[in-house]
């Protein structure tokens, strides 16, 4: 076992480098620039075989690492706020070209107001891309999902691209003791990349090609299927870097979920701090848990309704606003999920942290006290609460 | 998957002339075989002849610019009746 003191933002790039990149292609911003700095550095150093390509922006990042992936390269590349903001387009291409890329995205907040600090709203704008969206609490899991994203992505079922979301500054910029595999074990978990198809010049094929009234809806069933196979794939990957690792993961972590009446769902580094507050709550009695998605995109729906079902009544933490929609993004999920169900948890949802404003055990303790209430009474008075915000 | 297409020069067997709206028309008496149509059709699909000159149908997309820039009034454009 080798600890290292790492940030989130060098686990991910000491991943990458383990996981033995063929093509990196990115372009640096806050805070996700220690990435692809920390992954220059390796390939200067001579520490990797990777081919490093500079580029003028990121939607030159992402058109570049889509040419690497469908030559059957191992790609990844990394960026965060506005650069995904210019990645859109390209994402949409990347995923449907099926080139199984990763990217770690440093979620920060989008202009305006300029803004470099942590919240979802990157990745929630693009997440009808076709992606498969991960989002980690730690650099631990920064570190493991991303090594465990390539398998995912690179799967012959899933052949998708897959982004490991950390929360700007709060994981990319906090140093934590990092469990790091061996090499020799990084690469007997992730064997070279099997492409379907690639561009060969003996073999000559054609991408990207023209798919109007006649085709496209096929190709996007095509993808919604791809989609619906990321769960079996994930499991089975998960299970397997569990063996290596020692350490599981899954869909989804639960904490007191099994007698919860009141419970938290919330994805990245404010889990941690749920989960503190509901031990805390539940060393006084009081049946709180907290449901933390790794994976958000495909949504795993059939199991939030399983671990949701019997609770009374659940806060969804959404750090990022959907201006104009019933709710957040994760809250808005978790609402169309439990509708198949005949009884249903009371959901309210929590806006909080946008632009980095910072949340405290005390906000969730609140949060969680108002859900106990509402568990008791099945009033929900409020049904989109803005956490810390001054009005 | 991923609209890959897996053979080469497969583009010939989709034809394009479906598209057409409206369809060209030579008239042979009239057409003096001066190949301006054949150097401005974006398809290429105007035939060459001896003495005049045909339309490949079959990717011809109706653009027009054929009968556009023809100086004898030789071409036609005609509704397609589908």
């Amino acid at each position: 076992m080798t600890i290292l003191g790492m940030t989130g933002d060098e686990a991910v790039a000491h991943a990458a480098k383990q996981s033995k990149v063929d093509i990196v292609a990115a372009y640096p911003i806050t805070p996700q620039t220690i990435i692809v700095e920390r992954f220059s550095k390796y390939v200067a150093d001579g520490e990797v075989h990777t081919g490093y390509v500079c580029v003028e922006s990121e939607h030159s990042a992402l058109s570049a690492c889509v040419g690497a992936s469908l030559t059957g390269a191992r790609v990844f590349t990394a960026t965060s706020s506005q650069g995904l903001a210019l990645m859109h387009e390209m994402m949409y291409i990347a995923s449907g070209l099926r080139c199984p890329i990763v990217m770690g995205v440093a979620n920060r907040a989008l202009s305006a107001p300029i803004n470099i600090h942590g919240d979802h709203s990157d990745m929630m704008g693009s997440r009808d891309s076709g992606w498969i969206q991960i989002y980690v609490e730690n650099p631990q899991e920064a570190y493991d999902w991303t090594i465990q994203a390539f398998r995912i992505a690179e799967d012959k079922d899933v052949q998708l691209p897959v982004s490991v979301n950390l929360d700007g500054f709060i994981i990319t910029h906090s140093m934590e003791g990092v469990d790091v595999l061996d090499d020799l074990a990084v690469s007997q978990f992730l064997s070279i990349r099997e492409p379907i198809f690639k561009l060969d010049p003996k073999n000559p094929l054609t991408f990207g090609a023209l798919c109007f009234t006649d085709y496209y809806f096929e190709f996007k069933r095509q993808q919604t299927e791809a989609m619906r196979n990321v769960q079996t794939v994930l499991d089975k990957v998960c299970r397997e870097y569990k063996d290596v690792s020692g350490r599981g993961y899954g869909a989804f972590e639960a904490y007191g979920m099994e007698d919860a009446e009141a419970a938290v769902v919330c994805i990245g580094s404010t889990a941690g701090t749920a989960r503190d507050v509901a031990w805390k709550l539940r060393t006084r009695g009081k049946k709180v848990g907290v449901l933390k998605p790794w994976l958000y995109r495909p949504f795993p729906a059939e199991e939030v309704n399983a671990a949701l079902k019997h609770v009374k009544a659940v806060a969804v933490f959404d750090k990022a606003g959907s201006l104009g929609a019933p709710y957040g993004a994760l809250c808005t999920d978790v609402v169309s999920s439990l509708h198949t169900l005949e009884q249903r948890p009371k959901i309210f949802n929590v806006i909080y942290g946008l632009g980095g404003r910072d949340i405290q055990p005390s906000d969730i303790e609140l949060v969680l006290n108002k859900a106990l209430d509402i568990a008791e009474t099945g009033l929900v008075k409020e049904e989109t609460m803005f956490l810390g915000v001054r009005e | 998957m991923g609209a890959v297409v897996v053979e080469p020069g497969s583009s010939l067997k989709y034809k394009t002339g479906d598209w057409r709206a409206f369809k060209p028309l030579v008239d042979r008496e009239k057409c003096v075989n001066c190949l301006l149509c054949w150097i401005y059709c974006p398809d290429s699909a105007i035939v060459r002849q001896e003495k005049w000159v045909d339309v490949n149908y079959d990717y011809c997309k109706g653009c027009g610019i054929c009968a556009h820039e023809c100086p004898k009034d030789a071409i036609k454009m005609v509704e397609e009746q589908k």
